[in-house]
């Protein structure tokens, strides 16, 4: 073995501590790397992205069945511009009743044989593809809330058609380009239109130019000449659906690219710290080295392989990791945005695996440059106990604090060496900075998903079926019930021993000025209606006429906090004032939210079909609920708890949240015992002499651990508040990302005392960092410490 | 004839499988004597004051310092143990150059848990009783060898040891402050202080000590076996 070789086998060898952080570092920073970068790519143009994997239709035409044939339509794919087509599929509207509630509303069906083909290839969710007659394969609609999500096995029941035939959920599917609402076998197509109606086809197309609204309308008037004139009823633009479908996604782009930006960001910062540190730690060899005739190339040559090589162990199980740890994730971002991403691109795991091994080489090559470019002595003289004069003032003035000397001296060690300790600082600050605000991030997102709560118990419409059918076949239901009396609710929620609030809560449509659609308005009625809404300004309504909105209404409507605006609800004009913004992401942020007697004059009959109800603490929801039902026994109502389960994403991002931070306190405190095992060794010598003089293991250890407690200080000090900062800005961006302006109790979720805690959480990673060297520091020989030199 | 102060019975000491550096050493020392341990390189003058001194562990034989079986404690013991009946002066002073001269000094003390003024106080009266008092604040890295010395030997008597080691206490000095030392070695002496010296130089060891062990590879080849001081 050549010398160069024995330098680099006995420097990994005789290192082991440090050889064992840095290929962990390592791993740790690869691993965050996979994750951030994937998440990146997850998040990267997320529609588009589907879109592609699709084959998204860019163009879905419905044509009138009366008017054209199947062969016509056929002849269709042909059109000029029309690289590929799907159809014709024959199409029927529905408007189903399930057993579960919604969804509510007609549904367009399709009757396709298979979810692939060259245009608008369908991505199943759960359970399996139509095979017969009697099945549905329904769209997955991520706007419904989780409950009213379909599952394989739901009935619907379809009481327009003679007979009131059923279909049975057997799968749920998603199509980007949201081409249909449901997927039946084809020959199921043809017997779902009612009687006197006309059915329909269904074309799909792809163009080779499709990227404007103005290519798009030249594409479709290529197909409409293609067809019989009158045939074509109607189109829907890719370009639309796109439109759309950013709204459904874009609240989570954000929050996981900034995961994503912070696992790649602490992944570069760690293993430039580490590494930087870890050549530090050789710098006194590398003066033998040099001293036996080693030339400055062949130094940083064995000091950048030495450091390659538990590197690249440590990048090959981080990438393991990551495209283990990733799946789960890549799952629900899937779920979210309706992509296909199986795993990690290789070209992320390329790039990562590259990246790291570059950063640890160059920077390794930068230290163990400038040490190979020192004169020998200077170098020997390097990586002593400090010279005089550095940290004296620190050392005099811990040794009149009324602690123990052991203590004492530690908290002063930190002043000797200040580059060092600035090192150690930065390392801490990151860490402590990283966890404030990937903590911060998941509760604020969970803080979002609390805005959606108004209540622990509801009363809906309607009673629950009782039992099974005879036959043991599956329940339907008759159709959504009649809203309930609401004097009798009332009542019965008044009486109710537990009741701390209730809001009743219609629904009507009305139009505002400069909204071509209509908008969603709720009607409240009760003394709770502001329950679970977090204002973002101004107040709640407090009298009929006034309205709290959210920001995209009012950048809709060009209106602001305290103007008034013209509704208008079944012919009736009615002049409102705006007293409030709230957070409400329903329908987009554009629903409008009043009292009841708002509309009292435009419609005297409306009537709330859901009853919110807070309960006073210490009420129990089940035994509540069970009261209030047997008290509406007579009334056509039922009252049930809310389910506060978080959905499936928060859990992951929660999940992912833990996982990131527990990386990020791991890794600092990597860097941390990297640094304090360079520092106890430099000080090997004192050490033996404080031990000479009767310092015991365990004041060792104490003034071992005491030497970081001024950096953890400073560092949680510096990294809190800048993870707080973080955090504020990023959220906050996050919502005007979308439109929406966040509610102080989404942004400002940290407390004074809880940013004290992770303040001192830089304290515990500079400790759990020092533990190790400092256990080494009370173990070492007295004897032998005192002969190294 | 004052009580025996230092013990060994059969001491050996091995490193890795080598030679002994000690082999199955034999020696008794009282209270008030000036012992000069002498040897070549390599001799086993420094294993056995370490040894003494609880820095190390016999491989074999009995360490009783003091009353205290020395080779039977662990770290901690025998840290507490040096802090109680143990002064060391080294070759190269070994004081912690962060720390003033005053530091330095209470150090021993502070460790066993003297409050600050009182060490203060211990501290002043030894400076000044060594005469080095007016260095108190200054850094031991601008004081001469000898000055540096006498710190060393006012820390190592801080705690009124039993039982003062000094390992070759002149090897890093000139003749001047050499002599310097073994001048205050003789008057600690001459207070009663017990002494064990580990030296090369043999004016050192005819000026300071009252009997000389001489150690060759790791046994005993000669003992004057003086007579008691006192």
């Amino acid at each position: 073995m050549s010398a160069l070789g024995k330098v680099v086998r006995s420097g990994v060898g005789r290192r082991r501590v440090q050889t064992v952080v840095i290929g962990l570092v390592v791993m740790i920073a690869v691993t965050a790397a996979v994750l951030g970068g994937s998440l990146m790519v997850a998040s990267h143009a997320p529609f588009d992205r589907a879109f592609d994997q699709q084959q998204g239709a860019h163009l879905t035409a419905q044509f009138d069945a009366g008017k054209t044939t199947a062969a016509q339509l056929s002849a269709s794919a042909h059109a000029t511009g029309v690289t590929a087509a799907a159809g014709p599929f024959q199409t029927a509207v529905i408007t189903p009743a399930t057993n579960r509630g919604g969804p509510e509303g007609p549904i367009m069906v399709v009757g396709r044989a298979d979810p692939g083909g060259s245009v608008d290839a369908v991505t199943l969710t759960k359970g399996r593809w139509v095979t017969g007659r009697g099945e549905i394969v329904l769209q997955t609609d991520l706007r419904l809330p989780q409950v009213f999500q379909p599952k394989p096995g739901d009935v619907l029941r379809l009481p327009d058609l003679p007979g009131s035939p059923t279909l049975t959920v057997v799968g749920t599917a998603r199509s980007v380009s949201e081409t249909a609402g449901g997927w039946v076998v084809p020959e199921q197509a043809s017997t779902l239109t009612a009687a006197g109606a006309v059915g329909g086809y269904q074309m799909l197309y792809r163009f080779a130019t499709a990227g404007t609204t103005a290519q798009v309308d030249a594409d479709r008037a290529a197909v409409q000449a293609s067809v019989p004139s009158g045939a074509l009823a109607g189109t829907r633009s890719w370009l639309t659906t796109r439109i759309n479908a950013g709204g459904n996604t874009v609240l989570f782009v954000p929050f996981l690219i900034a995961f994503g930006v912070l696992g790649v960001a602490m992944a570069i910062l760690i293993i430039g710290n580490v590494i930087a540190g870890a050549v530090s730690t050789g710098t006194h060899r590398i003066g033998i080295l040099k001293a036996l005739g080693f030339t400055p190339d062949q130094v940083v040559r064995a000091y950048t392989v030495q450091a390659l090589i538990p590197a690249v162990a440590g990048a090959a199980l981080g990438v393991l990791a990551g495209n283990v740890l990733i799946v789960p994730i890549l799952s629900q971002t899937n779920e979210v945005y309706g992509t296909n991403d199986s795993g990690v691109s290789p070209w992320v795991n390329v790039v990562v695996v590259a990246g790291a091994l570059a950063l640890v080489a160059a920077t390794d090559w930068a230290a163990a440059s400038r040490a190979g470019r020192l004169r020998t002595v200077e170098v020997l003289a390097v990586g002593r106990t400090p010279g005089p004069g550095r940290g004296h003032w620190a050392a005099r003035l811990a040794a009149r604090l009324p602690l123990p000397r052991p203590v004492t001296l530690g908290l002063a060690h930190p002043f000797a060496r200040v580059l060092r300790s600035a090192t150690i600082i930065a390392a801490i600050a990151f860490g402590a900075a990283a966890a404030t605000f990937a903590v911060g991030l998941g509760s604020s997102l969970n803080q979002v998903q609390a805005t959606e709560s108004h209540g622990e118990v509801v009363v809906v419409s309607g009673k629950p079926e009782s039992g099974p059918p005879p036959g043991g076949g599956p329940q339907v239901a008759a159709g959504p019930p009649p809203a309930p009396d609401p004097a009798a609710v009332v009542a019965a929620i008044t009486a109710q021993s537990g009741t701390s609030g209730y809001s009743g809560v219609a629904s009507t449509d009305v139009t505002a000025a400069g909204v071509t659609d209509p908008l969603e308005a709720l009607a409240f009625t009760g003394d709770n209606s502001a329950y679970g809404y977090r204002m973002v300004s101004g107040t709640w309504f407090t009298k009929p006429g006034e309205i709290v909105v959210a920001a995209p209404f009012l950048t809709a409507t060009h209106t602001k906090v305290g103007d008034t605006i013209v509704l208008t609800d079944h012919s009736t004009q009615i002049t409102v004032r705006i007293v409030g913004e709230v957070f409400n992401i329903e329908n987009r942020g554009m629903q409008i939210l009043t009292a009841a007697a708002t509309f009292a004059a435009a419609e005297p009959d409306l009537r709330a079909r859901e009853y919110n109800i807070s309960l006073k603490p210490g009420t129990d929801a089940a035994s509540y609920v069970s009261g209030l039902n047997a008290a509406l026994s007579a009334v056509d109502a039922t009252a049930m708890t809310v389910e506060h389960d978080s959905d499936e994403l928060i859990l992951i991002i929660n999940a992912l949240t833990t996982l990131l931070t527990l990386m990020l306190v791991t890794v600092a405190a990597l860097g941390v015992l990297n640094m304090v095992v360079l520092e106890t060794r430099e000080r090997v010598h004192d050490l033996g002499v404080h031990k000479a003089l009767g310092m015991t293991p365990r004041q060792t250890v104490a003034m071992v651990i005491a030497s970081v407690v001024v950096t953890g200080l400073i560092g949680g000090a510096i990294g809190a508040p800048i993870g707080v900062l973080l955090q504020r800005t990023i959220i906050g961006e996050m919502g005007r990302s979308v439109g929406f302006n966040l509610p102080a109790s989404v942004i400002n979720i940290y407390h004074a005392a809880e940013l004290v805690l992770f303040g001192l959480g830089g304290l515990c990673i500079a400790v759990i960092g020092a533990l190790l060297p400092a256990g080494w520091a009370a173990r070492t020989r007295t004897a032998t410490a005192l002969r190294t030199e | 004839m004052s009580m025996p102060v230092i013990e060994l019975r059969e001491v050996s000491r091995r490193y890795d499988g080598g030679p002994p550096a000690l082999d199955g050493v034999s020696l008794t020392i009282r209270a008030g004597e000036a012992v000069a341990i002498l040897g070549p390189s390599g001799s086993g003058k420094s294993t056995l004051l370490n040894l003494v001194a609880g820095l190390d562990r016999p491989s074999s034989g009995e360490v009783t310092v003091d009353g205290v079986r020395v080779d039977r404690l662990g770290e901690a013991g025998s840290a507490r143990f040096r802090r109680a009946k143990i002064g060391m002066v080294f070759q190269f002073f070994n004081l912690l150059d962060d720390l003033t001269v005053a530091d330095n000094v209470m150090l021993p003390a502070q460790l066993a848990g003297m409050a600050r003024a009182a060490a203060q106080r211990r501290a002043g009266e030894l400076l000044s009783t060594l005469g080095i008092n007016r260095h108190a604040r200054a850094y031991p890295g601008r004081l001469s060898g000898g000055e540096r010395q006498r710190v060393a030997v006012a820390r190592a008597l801080m705690n009124r040891p039993a039982l003062l080691l000094a390992d070759e206490p002149t090897g890093a000095l000139d003749t001047a402050s050499g002599e310097d030392v073994g001048q205050l070695l003789n008057e600690l002496h001459a207070d009663g202080q017990t002494i064990v010296l580990v030296t090369h130089d043999l004016v050192l060891a005819e000026s300071c000590a009252t009997r000389t062990v001489q150690l060759v590879d790791g046994r005993v080849a000669a003992d004057t076996a003086a007579e008691p001081v006192r």
